[in-house]
């Protein structure tokens, strides 16, 4: 599990790091939005100094991103040479049989890896920075003014803080119920498919009943301090808006825009 | 003034044929500690959750701080008890130990500058200010009962009630939660109702409450109570350590007085009688 990077929280002091939480939300979404509008050299230029930009200011080693694409890498590799193989027209390098390399062929497939590259790499700009609480804290506030539309915001929001709270406390019981399970002589990871499916219902069922009971301890607990409903709770957690945020903006914005005004005015 | 008044309660589960609350009436004072001890299964922790309005009495009055307990005033009356659970983790709602502390505030619509000041006083008050920033899976269980208690210290409630809260401690963290109780009570004029089987907790009691099978046994002092012996055992339930050790050296034959004594007092008995001889 050591390994897996994507997705990771790196505490630090940075730029990135003292941002608003819905400001790396925002700016993380337009950014992979206009991804889509990049679609030559100069565009992917300014992509590509924008984001080496925010890794910088992000004050995380560049091989850290490099390692947090790494399981990706598989998938990246299979979806470059599906595209220089298939994608047909324009002059031909080379033939055999069905299997065509070609200019528009080799350029969507550089095309989609850099698109690849990016897209996953300011998302993972925005983990390494950005604690989960926070992350839900921004989801909250962005998605108040649905509660025009009586979507139940404030309900949601502790629901994702709930469970964001509760994913280390079942990891720890995931892994003692499984030594429990294997010190009464299951054998995980052995054997072939099925077997190895027959060996999680052992552990999946103890969590799941686990989980119940948890449910209703924390429902008893949260009732008895007083707990009514989502509305009319006061916050104790507050987002502020800083002189970071509105930089970044300002700086994401006019790169973004000139993007699209390349694409479409050139 | 009696804080907490149960009369006639009866209570059933709805799949169980026996009751679990029994025609139980008792009366708690302002101020006191009153711990409800019983074997497991003997009603104690349902008695708790009916105390509170978490489950709904079939029959029986119970009145709080001289209001009486219906579903129109449940709220009111939660206002007025903190209660900590038996297990630390699934009572920590908040995802840092400040946000723990605030969730109760926050229910009760607390400004936010208040309760940045209070959760602070909180904390301090049970030695967790280091820790404000902190998650709770990097936390023991008995610094998140600690924390839990700091929580109730922050709605300054007029009763507390700990359902097993220390049980599932280890011997220090139990200590430690015991004292930062027995202090608040003194700065707070805290009521405490303690829901316990271990019985050397219990003997720190101002007053017993004896339950066995959903029935009222005795209320008494620990003094009163302990001198009982063998039929506290014969009811589920555990003696003191000063008990068991007077009643390991009758059988060895040792003259001993058969009131109650706590440890100095057999401390200070043992002493004088090698003296004599």
């Amino acid at each position: 599990m050591n390994k897996v990077m994507f997705g990771r929280f790196i505490p630090g002091h940075s730029w990135v790091h003292r941002m608003d939480p819905r400001a790396k939300l925002i700016l993380s979404f337009l950014y992979i939005a206009v991804v889509f509008f990049a679609n030559d050299f100069w565009t992917y230029l300014i992509m590509t100094v924008l984001l080496l930009a925010s890794v910088v200011a992000s004050a995380i080693r560049l091989g850290v991103y490099i390692r947090g694409l790494l399981p990706l890498f598989w998938l990246m590799i299979f979806t470059v040479l599906i595209q220089v193989f298939f994608g047909a027209g324009g002059h031909v390098y080379w033939q055999w049989g069905w299997l065509v390399v070609s200019q528009n062929g080799l350029n969507s497939a550089g095309l989609i890896l850099m698109r690849f590259v990016l897209i996953i790499l300011i998302s993972t700009i925005l983990t390494f920075t950005t604690q989960p609480l926070e992350i839900a804290d921004g989801i909250e506030s962005l998605l108040s003014p649905l509660r025009r539309l009586h979507f139940p915001v404030a309900t949601l929001a502790l629901m994702l803080s709930l469970a964001l709270r509760f994913v280390p406390t079942l990891m720890d019981e995931a892994e003692k119920i499984m030594n429990a399970q294997r010190s009464r002589g299951v054998d995980f990871g052995e054997g072939g498919l099925r077997q190895r499916i027959r060996t999680i219902v052992p552990i999946l069922i103890p969590l799941f009943v686990n989980a119940f009971n948890r449910a209703i301890e924390i429902s008893t607990a949260m009732e008895a301090r007083g707990y009514q409903d989502g509305e009319n709770r006061t916050k104790y957690r507050q987002l502020k808006w800083q002189r970071v945020d509105t930089a970044s903006l300002v700086i994401y914005i006019v790169s973004l825009s000139a993007v699209i005004g390349l694409r479409y005015f050139s | 003034m009696a804080i907490i008044r149960v009369e006639n309660l009866n209570y059933q589960y709805p799949n169980s044929d026996t009751q679990a609350i029994d025609n139980v009436s008792f009366e708690i004072q302002a101020g006191d500690w009153v711990a409800i001890v019983g074997h497991n299964g003997s009603g104690k922790s349902t008695l708790a959750k009916l105390l509170i309005g978490l489950m709904a009495a079939d029959s029986g009055k119970i009145t709080i701080d001289g209001q009486e307990l219906t579903p129109e005033t449940v709220w009111q009356i939660r206002e007025k008890v903190g209660m900590v659970f038996q297990n630390p983790d699934n009572q920590f709602v908040g995802a840092t130990v400040a946000d723990d502390v605030a969730f109760g505030m926050e229910n009760r619509s607390v400004d936010r500058d208040t309760m940045v000041t209070k959760v602070d006083q909180a904390l301090a008050q049970v030695g967790m200010l280091d820790y404000k920033n902190r998650e709770p899976a990097n936390l023991s269980g008995g610094q998140k009962q600690r924390v839990a208690l700091a929580g109730i210290i922050a709605i300054a409630p007029k009763i507390l009630i700990l359902d097993e809260a220390t049980s599932m401690l280890d011997p220090r963290g139990r200590q430690e939660i015991l004292s930062v109780i027995q202090d608040l009570k003194q700065q707070l004029n805290l009521t405490v109702l303690s829901i316990t089987h271990d019985i050397d907790e219990a003997a720190n009691a101002d007053r017993l409450v004896v339950i066995d099978d959903g029935r009222f046994v005795e209320e008494a002092t620990p003094k009163e109570l302990f001198s009982h012996g063998q039929q506290l055992v014969e009811m589920g339930l555990d003696v003191p350590l000063p008990e068991k050790l007077k009643d390991a050296l009758q059988q060895r034959h040792v003259a001993i007085p058969q009131s109650y004594l706590d440890e100095r007092g057999l401390a200070d008995w043992l002493r004088t009688s090698r003296l004599n001889k």
